[in-house]
């Protein structure tokens, strides 16, 4: 599991792989829009009709609507509340956390219901566990290997500079 | 902590304001999102009571170029400074990347720094953080007003690592872009370090 101060580092193959399980995910569960959240805040991926919405401030706060359960989850001696839900006159947001760090987060209308984003996400999350597992891994590894440098290592005070220009 | 996406070509980081109340870091925020083009900005949202006082914290995504063919991104969060949100004020600080401190100048906020400065302190240890480590900037906000301590006085006790301290005037702009960048450095420069 990712530890709560490692830096997240996503890869091309992985990504594919969870855009994938997604996609399935919004296919079996008639929804919406499906997207994942880093519980720091940064959008992972996001699919379906997302054209029309502002992912990075949903990203944003459904971050802070789980670190705020989070806490109250806490002072009444829970662990967390691994699922929100949340409804509305049209559309709802169902919320869970996969493999306690990362926020799958499923937003549906009339065309599907709670009980069946329930069961899909139920199925999504144990395969998008283990994606998040194998990331984990590949991380580590490649922090240990030498072999893949990081591209950061080169910047200079110029490159920052040129970034405020 | 940065979140470094090979498949986007992206570089995320989190910047977190802390402070006491009233001293100025939701208006280091709006000055950013009003002086900063279009395109490198997201929606800035206000999570505020009726009274625009901050109950959870501000939020604004800044875009600001390229670096090695990766797209940067920063996340600022400011924090709610009054001191019965220290519940919120610990979520936010969560896998923060480098922190600005906003002090208020005036000479009867005196304390109101130094205990949001020991606030900072011990919320970032709850979190896994060292002040003493984590990149971290001060920003003497409010040098325009009459009634303001000397740099001197505040950066003694507030600022005894010497870190990068800056002088400003928010609600002008003065001294925010580079408090801004100043933090930004010193993140950036970690990340090269490997230290994120």
């Amino acid at each position: 599991m990712l530890g709560p101060q490692s830096s997240l580092v996503m890869y091309d193959e992985e990504y594919q792989r969870i855009l994938l399980l997604l996609e399935r995910l919004l296919r079996e569960s008639n929804s919406k829009v499906i997207f994942l959240v880093d519980k720091n805040g940064q959008l992972i991926a996001a699919t379906g009709e997302t054209a029309n919405l502002d992912t990075t401030s949903l990203a944003s706060l459904t971050a802070g609507n789980i670190a705020a359960t989070g806490g109250l989850a806490k002072l009444i001696g829970e662990k967390e509340f691994s699922i929100l839900f949340h409804e509305g006159e049209k559309d709802n947001i169902h919320i869970s956390i996969i493999g306690g760090r990362v926020i799958l987060v499923v937003i549906f209308d009339h065309r599907s219901s709670l009980g069946l984003v329930r069961l899909r996400v139920k199925k999504a999350s144990n395969e998008l566990a283990i994606v998040f597992e194998d990331l984990v891994n590949r991380t580590e590894q490649e922090s240990i290997s030498s072999s893949a440098p990081s591209p950061f290592a080169e910047i200079t005070d110029d490159d920052i500079d040129n970034l405020f220009n | 902590m940065s979140f470094i996406n090979y498949a986007s070509r992206e570089i995320n980081c989190k910047i977190v304001y802390y402070g006491p109340g009233l001293c100025g870091k939701t208006t280091n925020l709006q000055f950013i999102y009003n002086k900063t083009a279009e395109e490198s900005k997201g929606k800035m949202i206000s999570l505020a009571t009726e009274t625009e006082r901050t109950l959870f914290f501000d939020f604004l995504p800044l875009a600001l170029g390229e670096i090695r063919g990766f797209k940067t991104r920063f996340h600022l969060y400011t924090v709610p400074g009054q001191v019965f949100y220290d519940a919120s004020r610990k979520l936010i600080l969560k896998g923060v990347d480098g922190v600005v401190f906003v002090a208020d100048s005036q000479v009867e906020r005196f304390d109101a720094n130094i205990e949001s400065l020991e606030n900072l302190k011990d919320n970032l240890e709850e979190q896994g953080f060292d002040l003493e480590k984590i990149p971290f900037v001060i920003q003497y906000n409010k040098r325009d007003l009459p009634n303001v301590s000397s740099v001197e006085e505040l950066s003694n006790l507030l600022n005894p690592r010497k870190v990068p301290e800056l002088e400003g005037c928010a609600t002008t702009g003065e001294g925010v872009f580079e408090t801004l960048k100043s933090v930004a450095k010193l993140v950036l420069n970690d990340l090269k370090k490997g230290g994120t």
